[in-house]
Order: structure tokens, then sequence, then C-alpha cells
């Protein structure tokens, strides 16, 4: 990582470049909640960066800043060095959208749809018409670019979605939530369309995902968790910063469980946490781990479980409670995890 | 991240899409999208015409008109096209709505592209069908028994045109903070149906009683039928003269399209759509 001056507007570069996309102390609130607390990252050109975080920590917010839709509240978002809220228009001609909702117009053809979207971006006549074939090409649609969008199955209509952000051969692409929808052999199809922009035009792309499958494509990641960026990294740096294995002891109940992790705590000094009616912990050697527990509290565990970290597990030792918490109402005060 | 650096920089070209080509294109979108749907066509120039013969027949029978032309089917002519034009317009800026439920009008607001590109290329848009149909209803005038030179139907299809836009341009400034069809619909039947009602669409103003009369004399849609009824019955009275006329509406045109300018151009801290 480049070192960073903080005065100015294009101060912060990297080989004499801007960054594709960096957030300088982004803050948004919408009157009583906080939606996005004073977030700064930079991400690299030609990298895929995952944006992660359950419902509600912010990334739909932070997406629609970085799109120009919005104006934060606080700290400033450029791309390529513009300021998102100053200097709208640069950004947007920097950056391709790839919105969740259907933007493509379905009783237009798709060919319509992308020569509708060049004339927003200043590409018109022969120019845009070689573009859009580019493009059609590029996402395996230019046999269909005569018929109706709405005729086409659902993969196919993301794949439209994907040559309009596309059509004006942008620096930086913004992807929300890109494969809500689409069936296996369709994201692994985007995952390969995606690294082909980055590899062969050196496109930065940026995707917002809720999910931990997706976020283990990225080249690297921001796990955001109500508002705050919690981890960063690539999947593979994250993981590996928790010690060794994930440890799950299932116990009978939530008190239980708590009761499991106190005792576990005063004996093991392991830093244990409760979640429902589960106790987790990072540890060494976690099968030696298991037997020494379950020798020392007979009893007290149902189940056991060992695995290799996964990111999920990255996101619990941030902030101390599950990703998916609406399944699972927290009933513990919020724990550190510590290691 | 040594790796980041190696690879020549690269930004996208930069071209200003200016005003007319996004207006163009937006324009352009709302024609060809009338026309795939044929359901619309039909619905929109049936209506209209199922009103004029059922209401103006019937007002016909129950009311002794004293206009020198008779008929209250003549009277009421007018009104019914200023009437396509009102339902066109609103069914075009529904269209608004729509596209921001669907998240077109996202992909449009993130584009480099000016808002008042966006609003000039809806408001044309729904514009130009508006006018198309309610000149197409100028074919039936003989209907009525007026026939009438080609200097009136060219000030007629100018009055329409003005109206056309002035009721587009008020229907995206109602239509464009809205995110539901049902609360547009409310402020239709609240605002937009009385507008027409009270416009001497269906009875004069200067005859209608007291605050009646004088809401429809404040009515800025008063003087767009006045000027429709100036051009086809030259002869008719009217409440003002055709110039007079003009000069309102076009004023009023004026006036709500820099409405929905202003209020498109609002930036916030809010979502945008």
């Amino acid at each position: 990582m480049a070192t960073l001056t903080q005065s100015g507007r294009v101060e912060s570069r990297y080989g004499g470049q801007a960054f594709p996309i960096e957030l300088d102390g982004v803050t948004h609130d919408y009157g009583t909640r906080l939606a996005l607390d004073r977030l700064s990252f930079q991400v690299g050109r030609a990298e895929i960066f995952g944006l992660l975080g359950p419902n509600g920590s912010g990334k739909t917010t932070l997406f629609r800043i970085l799109s120009t839709l919005m104006v934060p509240t606080g700290g400033a978002a450029r791309i390529q060095g513009y300021d998102a809220a100053r200097e709208p228009n640069k950004v947007r001609q920097q950056t391709g959208i790839v919105f969740q909702a259907r933007s493509v117009d379905i009783k237009l053809t798709v060919a319509e749809n992308l020569k509708h979207q060049g004339h927003l971006y200043g590409l018109s006549g022969r120019h845009l018409k070689t573009r859009i074939d580019e493009v059609l090409s590029r996402v395996g649609l230019l046999d269909r670019a005569r018929d109706k969008v709405e005729t086409l199955s659902g993969g196919q209509q993301r794949r439209v979605e994907l040559a309009k952000g596309l059509i004006h051969s942008p620096s930086v692409l913004l992807l929300d939530e890109p494969s809500t929808g689409l069936d296996p052999g369709a994201r692994r199809d985007l995952w390969l369309y995606l690294r082909m922009l980055r590899d062969q035009e050196g496109v930065t792309v940026l995707v917002t995902t809720h999910l931990m499958e997706e976020a283990e494509h990225c080249d690297r990641l921001a796990i955001l968790s109500e508002g705050k960026l919690v981890a960063l990294g690539s999947p593979a740096e994250l993981k590996s910063q928790i010690g060794g294995d994930v440890v799950t002891f299932e116990t009978a109940g939530p008190e239980q469980a708590a009761r499991l992790a106190e005792m576990m705590a005063n004996r093991f000094v392991a830093g244990p946490a409760v979640l429902g009616n589960r106790v987790r912990v990072e540890r060494e050697q976690g099968h030696r781990f298991v037997t020494e527990v379950v020798e020392a509290f007979p009893g007290a565990v149902q189940s056991v479980s060992v695995a290799k970290p996964s990111l999920e597990d990255v996101f619990i030792d941030r902030t101390g409670h599950r990703f998916w918490n609406e399944d699972q109402p927290e009933t513990e005060p919020k724990k550190k995890g510590r290691h | 991240m040594a790796t980041l650096a190696t690879t020549a920089p690269r930004t996208a070209p930069v071209a200003s899409p200016g005003v007319w080509t996004p207006a163009y294109s937006l324009w352009l979108r709302e024609i060809v999208r009338f026309y795939r749907q044929k359901a619309r066509v039909i619905g929109v120039i049936a209506t209209p015409l199922l009103f004029w013969i059922l209401l103006g027949s019937g007002f016909a029978h129950s009311f002794q008109s004293s206009q020198s032309s008779g008929s209250y089917l003549a009277y009421f002519f007018p009104g019914s096209v200023v009437m396509i034009v009102l339902f066109t317009a609103i069914f075009s800026m529904m269209s608004l709505i729509q596209d921001r439920n669907e998240g077109f009008l996202l992909s449009v607001l993130a584009a480099p592209v000016s808002r008042s590109a966006i609003v000039l290329g809806k408001v044309l848009g729904g514009a130009t069908l508006a006018a198309i149909q309610g000149i197409i209803f100028l074919v039936f005038t003989p209907l009525v028994g007026i026939h009438p030179d080609a200097a009136a139907i060219l000030i007629g299809i100018f009055v329409i045109v003005l109206i056309s836009f002035e009721l587009t341009a008020l229907g995206f400034a109602i239509a464009w903070p809205m995110d539901s069809p049902q609360a547009f619909h409310a402020i239709v039947n609240i605002l937009l149906l009385p507008l027409w009602m009270l416009s001497g669409a269906l009875f004069p103003a200067d005859r209608a009683s007291g605050w009646l009369g004088w809401l429809m004399h404040l009515n800025p849609l008063s003087y767009g039928v006045d000027a429709l009824r100036n051009a086809l019955f030259p002869a008719e009275h009217t409440l003002l003269p055709l110039d007079l006329n003009l000069a309102i509406t076009g004023g009023f045109c004026a006036v709500v399209f820099l409405a929905s300018w202003a209020i498109v151009n609002r930036r916030t801290n809010k979502p945008a759509a």
C-alpha cells in the first residue's frame, strides 16, 4: 500500500495515480441511525474487491454513495481521484454500475437498451454501434441483440445489466449483490467475466455481497458490521489471522452454553464466545482441545465440531456475534473475540 | 500490493453527453414503449371518444344549451381533446413511478447526465404522445359540424402542443417525489381531474356561480381550453381573446417546467431513488 498524505483532493496516490476507489472517513447518518461510521480504505487498480456484510451493515448505503446517488453526511468517497459528492459527473464517467434491481427496460430490445445507455454516457453513432457489439459478444448475447429483454431468462437479463454497466468502458465497475437470483452456472459465468475484465482490461471491480462463498472469490475484502469496518484483507489473510482451528461445542441450551463458556474461561483462558446454545473457541490444535474440554466437563457438551476458519469465523471473531443474527436473536452482550 | 502498480494506468475516456442526446434517447424510449403496448394505444384513443359520446350525449339531452352552434357535443369537443391530453399525460408520468420502482431511473440518475436532460426527455416524450392523440381527435370535428380551415387547424395543433406540455410537466412534478402509483392516483383524483372539470371543459366559467366561477377563472387550464375554443369556434363567445389565452398558457408551461426542473435538481443526503 502506498503511503497516503491526507491533504487535498488527489493527493493520496500510488504509482503517480489516484486510487480507483478511496474512502476517507466516509460517514452517513439517516437522522437518528448511523449507517456508516468513518470508513476509510483504498481499492487498487485491477482488483476485485468485496464489500461483505449482513443486511443492515451499511453496504447498500456505501454503494449509493459510490454510485453518486447519495451525498455522505461526512468524509469523502473518491473514484479515480474525483470526489463523488463534489464532482459526480466525473465520477459517473469513470464508473459502471450494475444495480441489484433490474434497470433494463424489458419492453425494449437488448440493443435498444444498450443504445440508450450509450447515449446517456455520450456515445453515439458508429462508435456506439461497435461498442454494443463488443460488449454483447463479451457477455455472450450477440445473437439476442434484437430480442426484447422480457423474452430473456433471468441469467441473460443479468448479463444485459452487466453489458449496460460496461458500455462506456468504465475503469471502475460497481456491482450490488450481483448474483442475486442467479443459478450456480450463471453465477460461475459472472465471476468468469469479472476476472476477465480485471485481467484483460485492468478494470477495478467492487462487489457488495452478503454471501460468504461469493466473498471468497474476491482478491480483497472489507467486512462491514453496523456501519463499521471490522476487517480488511484478502480472504486467505483474514482467515489466517484466526489462530488455528475453530472449535464449536453445542450444549443443551443458552444457559448451559454460558456456564460452559465461563468454566472454560476460568480453566483454559481461551476467550470463548457464546452464540445461542453454542460455545465457539479459536484454538491451535483444536482436536486436542476438544478432548481436554470433554474430559474436564463431562456431560456438558452435546456435540463438537472442529473446522478450518471460514469468513464467517472472521466476522464472529471481529464482532462477537453471528453473521446472520436475525435468525438467532442475540441474548448475550457483545463480546470482543480475542486470541 | 506491488502487482497493482505494474500495469499501465487506465481511466475511461471522458466525453460529456450534453443535454440533447440523453434527452432524445429518453424521449425516443417513451414513444417506443408506447406503441409496443397495444392496449395503451387503444385505451387512450377509445376512452375519450367514449366519454365524449356518452357524457356529451347525456348532457345534451339534460340541459338546453344556448350556445349559438347549438349542440352540447360541440361545446364539449375542446374539453374532450384536453381530456385525452390529460389522460395521456397522466399515463406517461405514471411510467416515471414505474421507472423509479424498477430501477431504470436509478441507472439514469447514476449516468453523467444533467437532470435537465431527464426532465426534458421525459416531459417531451409524454407531451409528444399526448399531443399526437389530441391532434388525432381533431379528425372527429366534422361529427359536430365544425369544418375548421387550415389556419384554425394549425392554431388548434399549437394549442394542443402547449396544453400537452403543461399537463405532462405538471404530472412530472407531481410524480417525481412519489414511489407508489396509488399515491399518484390519489393526487390525480383530487387535483388533476378537478383541474380539468373546472377548466370550462364541461360548462362555461362565466355562467358558473360564485366561488366556482372564481376557481375556474383562477385555473390556468381554463385558458388552454379557451384557446382551443378560440381556434375551433372563432365565432363563439370565449373568456379571453386567443392571444391572451396563448400567453397565459405559455406562461404556465414555463412555470410548471421550471418547477419540475427545480424538484429534480434537489440534491439530498437521502436516497435518490
